[in-house]
């Protein structure tokens, strides 16, 4: 845990800066009314299956998030983190590391929770479409930080993977308002799935530590 | 014109295939096959087609009043097409609401022509064997306005709310991955896996160039796609669920992101991946 709320320091000075470079062009900005904005929402999606509309109804954090454009103020970090890092469930037997082989799918897989794909599919991580993790593969994206040699720069230290699990498990309740999604939280991937990518970050025996 | 605007297809054309070995791997083999197809006719960008039919449809008769869509304002005057697209979506007063082209087109089919318009919407987005009228009159009015610049007017009070609307959608975040616009499209030099993401959280080159190369022939669906298409795509991206066509939230979007575009010179249909 003491590893969780050192971590937790940095975005609380990252978010300071960013909210008072920002802080004029804040409150320069007259927010829409948010019944409008909603009765918008309504207009666009209001024929969709009632599960997929609650789906993008802003809980209690994205509401903070929508409100400042993720630059959260000092006064919100902490609150989000709390809430969000309890919103994070661990493996009941303590194991964190699942299979490298099996994460590495997970990884590339981006389907799943579009419109389009057909019931029941499997939804996958889609960690590439963010993220540089295997040096082999060269489809990725640039929207979060390279991941390559995660485990082995971080010496395969069990805190560190631990953090990872609770960084994929709900990003937010290490970084509030990171734009990368909660996976475990939503209910994207499944805990076995989560271990399965804390292995691809943390096995040494992983192509992300080759 | 139309020979200079086939130049330029040629040009984009020839700038995809610089970058084609970088997304080789995603493409299927078929696709690369009509790429070789086309560009064995560079004149031809096939979105002039979709401008040739949707000539063809302006000046059709149909509905029960069975007049065609010539007496059409959209927004410049009767029937007026030079220079429409690059001032929409702008506020309609018989309509008194703020309309895009599709959805102002689907207003005169229901009250000039009298046309019932389930089986237009049903083809909004073409598809194999099933051509889109709304594709079609899109390609053909937006390409009356090529070579202007976009001037989306926000004068009119529901015109300024539609754009303060947009900016508020394009940051709201939501379903499954917490995803908004802004997650994809509000930073410089970002990609999602190899595909280039143009920021259009502020004003300037990036939301020009990309609000004035729509509607576009898009080569990896063999189709003319308006605003209206990459939108519902970019919600299904979103894991969003499917969003009404036509419907207000996308026009807001519209707005707003022409607002970003404003000068940016309407260079359509252009042609892309
Ligand atoms: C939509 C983009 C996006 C997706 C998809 C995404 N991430 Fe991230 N990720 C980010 C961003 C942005 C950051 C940096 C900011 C932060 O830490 O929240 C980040 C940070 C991280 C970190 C912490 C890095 C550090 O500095 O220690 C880890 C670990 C991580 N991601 C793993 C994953 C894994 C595994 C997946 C797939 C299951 C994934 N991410 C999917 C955007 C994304
Ligand atoms: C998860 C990622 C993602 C999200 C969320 C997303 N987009 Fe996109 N967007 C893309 C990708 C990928 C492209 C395609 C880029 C290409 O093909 O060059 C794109 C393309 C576009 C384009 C056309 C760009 C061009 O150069 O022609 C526009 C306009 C656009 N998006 C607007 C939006 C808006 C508005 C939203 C929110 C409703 C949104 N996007 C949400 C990923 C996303």
């Amino acid at each position: 845990m003491t590893n969780v709320s050192k971590l937790a320091v940095l975005p609380i000075l990252i978010g300071a800066i960013a909210f008072s470079a920002n802080a004029s062009a804040q409150t320069a900005r007259k927010p829409a009314d948010p019944a409008l904005v909603d009765a918008y929402v309504k207009s666009t999606f209001g024929k969709a299956p009632p599960e997929w509309q609650a789906r993008i109804e802003p809980d209690e954090t994205l509401k903070v998030c929508n409100a400042h454009r993720n630059e959260v103020p000092s006064a919100e970090v902490d609150k989000i983190i709390k809430r969000e890092l309890a919103k994070v469930a661990y493996p009941a037997d303590g194991k964190l590391l699942g299979d490298w082989k099996e994460g590495k799918k997970v990884a590339n897989n981006g389907r799943g929770g579009q419109f389009s794909d057909p019931e029941g599919t499997v939804a996958g991580g889609n960690c590439y479409a963010c993220h540089q993790l295997d040096l082999a593969e060269v489809s990725f994206g640039t929207l979060g930080p390279s991941l390559t040699n995660y485990g082995k720069d971080r010496k395969f230290d069990p805190e560190e993977a631990k953090n990872a699990y609770t960084k994929i498990y709900n990003s937010q309740a290490v970084v509030p308002c990171s734009n990368m999604p909660r996976f475990g939280t939503n209910k994207v991937l499944t805990e076995q799935q989560i271990k399965d990518l804390v292995a691809l970050l943390f096995d040494p025996e992983s192509p992300v530590n080759k | 014109m139309k020979h200079a605007a086939a130049g330029t297809a040629l040009a984009a054309i020839l700038l995809f295939l610089s970058g084609l070995a970088a997304v080789a791997q995603d493409a299927s083999e078929k696709e690369i096959e009509r790429y070789r197809a086309m560009i064995s006719d560079p004149l031809s960008n096939p979105g002039y087609l979709a401008v040739d039919r949707g000539e063809v449809l302006w000046a059709q008769k149909r509905g029960t009043k069975n007049v065609s869509l010539e007496t059409c304002d959209l927004g410049l005057g009767a029937g007026k097409l030079e220079g429409a697209f690059a001032q929409m979506p702008r506020f309609f007063a018989d309509a008194s609401k703020v309309m895009d082209l599709e959805q102002r087109l689907l207003w005169c089919m229901q009250n000039v022509q009298g046309l019932d318009t389930k089986d237009v919407v049903m083809r909004r987005f073409s598809g194999p064997g099933r051509a889109s009228d709304m594709e079609d009159l899109v390609a053909y009015i937006a390409n009356k306005s090529l070579g202007m610049k976009i001037d989306v007017p926000l004068k009119h009070p529901k015109e300024q709310e539609m754009a303060a609307i947009g900016e508020e959608l394009f940051y709201r975040r939501g379903g499954v991955m917490d995803f908004s616009c802004a997650t994809c499209h509000a930073e410089d030099g970002k990609r999602i896996r190899l595909q280039g993401l143009p920021n259009l959280s502020k004003p300037g080159k990036l939301p020009q160039e990309t609000m004035g190369s729509w509607p576009t022939y898009r080569v990896s669906q063999g189709a003319l796609r308006t605003m209206q298409h990459r939108l519902w795509d970019c919600f299904r991206q979103q894991r969003w669920p499917v969003p009404e066509y036509a419907s207000d939230s996308i026009t807001a979007l519209t707005v707003f992101l022409n607002k970003q575009a404003m000068g940016g010179e309407i260079n359509v249909p252009s042609i892309k991946r």
